[in-house]
């Protein structure tokens, strides 16, 4: 080895413990918010460890043998997945079609994505008690009205096939606004050359102009959407513990809510580990379809 | 084919007016070129023309019936725009057949698994596709159809912009600045490509750009607008030869056209920094005037040319351009206030720089303009002779702007 060699393999060396020393505080802090946390809690799912014990056993799979036979988790699982079918199209769709409207405004438009935008900043905790009240069989103004067109009171809330989709319609509420803004971002960035082009080319009415022009310009958007909506409405806890706390007969009890109960209601927190780990593979599979499917469609 | 009238057309935005009662009227066949500097009215004109923009008043007929109520695809135009504008999802096959399959098919024929139930929709598809394929293969793009527009060239996507709007044989094309985004040498090769096609389709074309060079080399005629209007219309040799005014004058040609400011003396004539002009213009003695002289006017004494009686201006070399054929050269007048004066001359390496020398030119080759900025005519006495056959014709290669 030259001597000349030594210095500037040396500045290489200081160059990357540099770097290194920046990024250690990101990366510890990463460590020790996700990581560890993520892998005590894969070592939880394999004890009999409840909240507040000093002593554990290693149980093996039985947590998961048990999760997976449990006729609780299966419901709340497959409600998540009902609520999820709701939620997603529902909120989409409707967003998409206030995008579209919005953005054709000029003057009101700013008026209109304010208010389609309100839900979004509020709390959900608290507007889901506003919900509870609007939707109140005897007092609330919803059933008030239907009483008042003759329909008769609907007990949202208390009917077990119609508390899900309750609480579906307040997740839709609340999720417009958001898409609306992720939407119309989407329509601003479309040239409005080519709409022009394709008035002259012939595409005369709107249905037209969306089918040819805005929906597969839109695509990249749409798939965004579809992924944060889908992981989003996976994630529905608050009205369901606010409003009807997984009832009536457990017909809305979903994951989260069936991971609070076990994890800080029940303290059995190895099994909510399990529950966990089970979210956290739906989210997985969201995020990465995301990342390929989303990525590939982007470029033209 | 199509004869086009514009009759009185207006436009404001809001309190912003931005074209002034424009009355034009295109010939079938005619390649018009619309050009004038940024924000003179050009592509709002192209716009309504197109039907993208309603006129505030006026309006607009081919061949003597009225298209103002027509939507865009009903007006038989077709329009390239400046960023060509393809739809960047479908394939340019797509792109080209778009117009076709709009015009031809039936909406359930369009949408998607629907379309599927239609044998209807394969015999008009497969014509449209012999179609496409004649106007691609005229545009030497048809080995591009499977491609999308980011996979593309600049000149493959102005090609095919001109293909999209070749297909449903309109007739009347409209051209916003559809060389502009191509680079120099791109550009020199579609301007001669569009003429052919012109020459080719014998369609009407209103072509809008802000390069005089383009203006010049491809038009029958040329409108030049400046805020608002139309401050002349002409064909390039009119516009060049006889300007109407000083903005038209400024603007086309390249190098710009030297101004000269000047006063008419007592007997006169015009009176400019380091010399005198013998030209009756008919203003009052004491107004002031401004003489114009394009480049290749102007000759340095020491290249002998054969002028009768020229106007002398001393002056001195002050900068060199030399562009292989012929030479810019950059004087500095020496007679009065600093002023600079541009030759444009074949080879000439016998002016040295630093050495004066005489400029002549002779005084029927001077664009006169009164204080407003006006032509003003020159008795018919002393311009009788025919203006002098240009030396060198309009710069081809660069940008006139």
């Amino acid at each position: 080895m030259s001597t000349a060699a030594m210095p500037f393999r040396r500045q290489l060396l200081w160059q990357k413990l540099t770097g290194a020393g920046f990024a250690l505080p990101a990366f510890l802090l990463l460590l020790a918010l996700h990581v560890v946390p993520l892998l005590v809690l894969a070592a939880l799912s394999f004890t009999d460890y409840e909240l507040g014990v000093v002593t554990f056993e290693w149980v093996g799979l039985d947590n998961y043998v048990q999760a997976f036979s449990d006729e609780t988790f299966r419901r709340s699982l497959v409600n998540t997945l009902y609520y999820v079918a709701i939620v997603l199209p529902g909120s989409v769709i409707l967003s998409l079609l206030v995008a579209v409207l919005v953005h054709q405004r000029k003057r009101t438009r700013s008026f209109y994505e304010i208010i389609y935008f309100l839900p979004v900043t509020s709390t959900l905790i608290a507007m889901a008690t506003v919900w509870q009240f609007l939707l109140h069989p005897s007092l609330g103004v919803i059933n008030a009205a239907l009483r008042k067109l003759g329909f008769g009171e609907v007990p949202f809330l208390s009917d077990p096939d119609l508390a899900l989709p309750t609480l579906a319609m307040i997740g839709i509420w609340q999720l417009i606004g958001f898409n609306m803004i992720l939407f119309l971002a989407g329509l601003s960035s479309i040239p409005r050359d080519l709409y022009e082009a394709s008035a002259i080319d012939g595409v005369g009415n709107g249905v037209d102009r969306f089918l040819t022009i805005t929906w597969p310009l839109l695509g990249p958007t749409t798939l965004f959407v579809i992924v944060t909506t889908s992981i989003t409405a996976f994630k529905v806890f608050d009205t369901v513990a606010v409003m009807t706390k997984g009832g009536p007969q457990g017909a809305t009890e979903v994951i989260l809510y069936a991971i609070y109960l076990e994890g800080f209601y029940y303290f059995r927190t190895a099994y909510a580990s399990v529950l966990t780990l089970v979210f956290l593979t739906f989210v997985v599979i969201f995020s990465v379809i995301q990342t390929f499917v989303l990525d590939r469609r982007t470029h033209y | 084919m199509a004869q086009l009238d514009l009759r009185g057309i207006s436009k404001s935005f809001g309190d912003t007016v931005v074209l002034r009662d424009i009355d034009l009227s295109i010939a079938d066949g005619e390649f018009l070129t619309l050009v004038g500097p940024s924000g003179c009215g050009k592509s709002t004109l192209i716009r309504i023309i197109a039907g993208l923009e309603p006129q505030t008043a006026g309006s607009i007929a081919v061949d003597g019936a009225a298209i103002d109520h027509l939507r865009p695809h009903e007006r038989r135009v077709a329009m390239v725009f400046q960023s060509y504008a393809l739809y960047p999802h479908m394939t340019v096959f797509q792109n080209l057949a778009l117009p076709l399959t709009m015009a031809r098919l039936t909406m359930a024929e369009r949408l998607p698994l629907l379309r599927l139930l239609s044998p209807r929709r394969r015999r008009i598809m497969a014509g449209i596709g012999q179609e496409v394929g004649t106007v691609a293969e005229q545009l030497q793009i048809d080995r591009l159809l499977d491609r999308r527009p980011a996979q593309l060239s600049g000149g493959q996507r102005q090609r095919v912009a001109l293909g999209r709007a070749m297909v449903r044989h309109p007739a009347v094309f409209l051209m916003d600045e559809p060389l502009s985004n191509l680079d120099a040498k791109l550009r020199v090769h579609m301007r001669s490509e569009l003429a052919d096609l012109h020459a080719r389709l014998r369609a009407t074309f209103v072509y809008v750009t802000h390069d005089q060079v383009e203006a010049m080399t491809m038009s029958d005629r040329v409108a030049m607008m400046h805020g608002g209007r139309i401050i002349q219309l002409g064909t390039p040799a009119q516009l060049y030869d006889r300007p109407a005014n000083l903005t038209v004058a400024q603007f086309i040609g390249s190098p710009t056209i030297n101004l000269i400011k000047g006063r008419i003396d007592a007997d006169g004539a015009i009176e400019i920094p380091g010399g005198r002009i013998g030209l009756a213009t008919g203003l009052p003695p004491g107004s002031e005037v401004t003489v114009g002289l394009r480049p290749e006017a102007v000759v340095p004494a020491p290249l002998a040319p054969a002028f009768q009686d020229p106007v002398r201006l001393p002056a001195r070399l002050h900068r060199r351009e030399n562009l292989g054929p012929e030479q810019i050269l950059h004087f500095d007048l020496l007679g009065g206030e600093k002023a600079g004066l541009i030759c444009r001359v074949m080879g000439s390496e016998s002016v040295v720089a630093d050495e004066p020398v005489d400029l002549l030119f002779e005084a029927s080759t001077c664009h006169v303009f009164d204080a407003a900025g006006e032509r003003v005519a020159l008795p018919a006495s002393l311009a009788s002779s025919p203006l002098p056959a240009r030396p060198v014709a309009p710069l081809a290669g660069g940008s006139g702007t």
